[in-house]
């Protein structure tokens, strides 16, 4: 087990997401920063359906009721364990009652914490993955419980860890495909869409994230169709949405933009007044 | 009315492909893009994830991303005008238990007084009709359902309340439906249903899908509670018929 001493700003359970169930207007969920939580689940040789622990913007306190191997991937918040620092992207041996502290961050939004074995936390169509009204809380919180694989296999402690290209932190590109409605936008739209140096307005969120510059329009509402992670949708008042993890299955706002996969990991990792500017892709 | 049946396909992303049917909302389009989604669902050249049905849309969500969208829509094309007879899915008319009373209806008087008529009517109005269910979005359980009677067209709250509560049975612009959970909501809340829309602890968590049908029965408080009570009990069996 792994006793939550501060749940910090909001940290979950999050593994690859629930995958099958869009039908029952379920949301996908899963880690916001897939790339980085999967870096933590391969440095402990771990399955990359493992479920993680997605810390944001720090805060978060643990202590271990067991021995066990972790791995802290993503945004770097200056973890201590027992105090000391330790490394990011490194297998780390920690012991029963040791305590490990989440700090600010220098670097990113959102980091992930592997644990041997994963999480084991209960399933819940098919994930681990916390959402309000599936799972039965939507974050973790102070003085929970966590269930983790006991006596996992020993690995062998390594010195080396990996290193990650701080691209994916301070990049300002994402990575983009035409959306589904592009074509109703003008020439001049579209200049503006993606010549614009766009920010990150406060209401961001595992649902999506709300752009502060707006591009005008006049269009309709579309019949309410698919949406997902990676959607940026274009509303009447003109602001843009980009659709996150969290998001609805349906909507009725034109989609004018579709995140590649890595792009909505490098988005994850940006806050409010971040910027970005699309970069399309062409397929 | 005569349709359109010319489908169009998009690339929506490297991992999901939009198939698209005339933008009306229609029975006979979603019974095609039913058609079309139960001869995917039993073939193997395509591998997917998720089938989300819309209005006048089919978006498939693959399990690896697609190199070229003409390689796709080939397979898909051939898929669509197979003759293979695929096996229907059986769609049942589910009654849904309303109770009307005012307790919990609380915007009837107002849709009734704007619309000149008498809270009778309305509750009439609204459950003599069937719906058809065309999906599930928004929010999980959520039925997005076709057919309301154009003498309940009604706008919805220029403000939205904060919490309508899981079972509200509503009316927003020319839809109606039922909450399935606690969530903020902007339409008009006409009765209540004791009936679970989405429970996880189901082997199916939600009993209805885009195809079925939905009928509202006006109940008694009285009749509210006792159903409601069942249900906590685990001892009560939503009624259900075979759909023609």
């Amino acid at each position: 087990m792994i006793k939550v001493l501060k749940a910090g700003f909001y940290a979950s359970i999050q593994d690859r997401g629930r995958v099958g169930f869009a039908a029952m207007g379920v949301p996908v969920s899963g880690a916001m920063d897939m790339f980085s939580a999967e870096v933590s689940n391969s440095l402990l040789n771990n399955d990359l359906d493992d479920a993680v622990l997605e810390i944001t913007f720090g805060g978060t306190e643990l202590q271990f009721l067991s021995d066990t191997f972790i791995a802290v991937s993503g945004a770097n918040f200056n973890p201590v364990l027992n105090q000391k620092e330790i490394r990011q992207n490194k297998r780390i041996k920690v012991c029963e009652g040791d305590v490990l502290s989440f700090r600010k961050s220098s670097l990113g939004a959102r980091s992930y914490m592997a644990v041997k074995g994963g999480f084991q936390t209960t399933k819940v169509l098919k994930s681990r993955s916390q959402f309000k009204n599936i799972t039965q809380t939507f974050r973790v919180k102070k003085d929970e419980l966590l269930a983790i694989k006991l006596h996992p296999k020993d690995l062998k402690p390594t010195n080396a860890s990996l290193k990650i290209s701080p691209n994916h932190f301070v990049s300002s590109f994402i990575e983009c495909f035409k959306g589904p409605e592009f074509y109703l936008l003008s020439e001049k739209q579209k200049k503006i869409l993606l010549n614009t140096v766009f920010s990150i307005s406060s209401d961001n969120n595992r649902m999506g994230y709300r752009l502060k510059e707006t591009i005008k329009n006049n269009f309709f509402s579309i019949l309410t169709s698919a949406v997902l992670p990676g959607t940026v949708q274009l509303t009447p008042s003109g602001k843009l949405i980009v659709l996150m993890r969290d998001c609805q299955v349906t909507g009725g706002y034109p989609r004018i933009l579709q995140l590649s996969e890595s792009a909505i990991s490098v988005l994850a990792q940006k806050t409010t007044n971040s910027e970005l500017k699309f970069k399309l892709n062409f397929i | 009315m005569k349709l359109d049946k010319n489908i169009t396909y998009k690339s929506y992303g490297n991992q999901a492909i939009l198939i698209e049917w005339e933008a009306v909302i229609h029975k006979e389009i979603l019974n095609d893009i039913l058609e079309f989604k139960y001869k995917i669902e039993q073939q193997k050249e395509i591998k997917f994830s998720d089938l989300i049905v819309g209005y006048n849309s089919l978006t498939i969500k693959l399990n690896q991303p697609f190199k070229d969208l003409e390689i796709e829509k080939k397979v898909l094309k051939s898929i669509y005008s197979s003759k293979i007879r695929v096996a229907q899915k059986d769609h049942f008319i589910w009654e849904i238990p309303v109770c009307y009373d005012l307790e919990f209806g609380i915007d009837l008087k107002e849709v009734a007084t704007k619309k000149r008529l008498t809270i009778d009517e309305v509750i009439q109005l609204h459950s003599e009709k069937t719906y058809t269910v065309f999906f599930i979005g928004f929010l999980p359980g959520f039925l997005y359902l076709g057919g309301l009677k154009e003498r309940l067209f009604f706008d919805r709250k220029p403000n939205p309340r904060l919490k309508v509560e899981k079972g509200s049975v509503a009316i927003g612009g020319q839809q109606t439906g039922v909450y399935p959970v606690d969530s903020p909501g902007g339409w008009n809340i006409i009765g209540k249903t004791p009936i679970p829309f989405f429970n996880v602890d189901e082997e199916n968590p939600c009993f209805a899908k885009s195809g079925d049908l939905i009928k509202f029965k006006p109940i008694s408080l009285d009749e509210y509670l006792k159903i409601k009570n069942k249900i906590e009990q685990n001892c009560y069996q939503i009624s259900k018929t075979l759909a023609q």
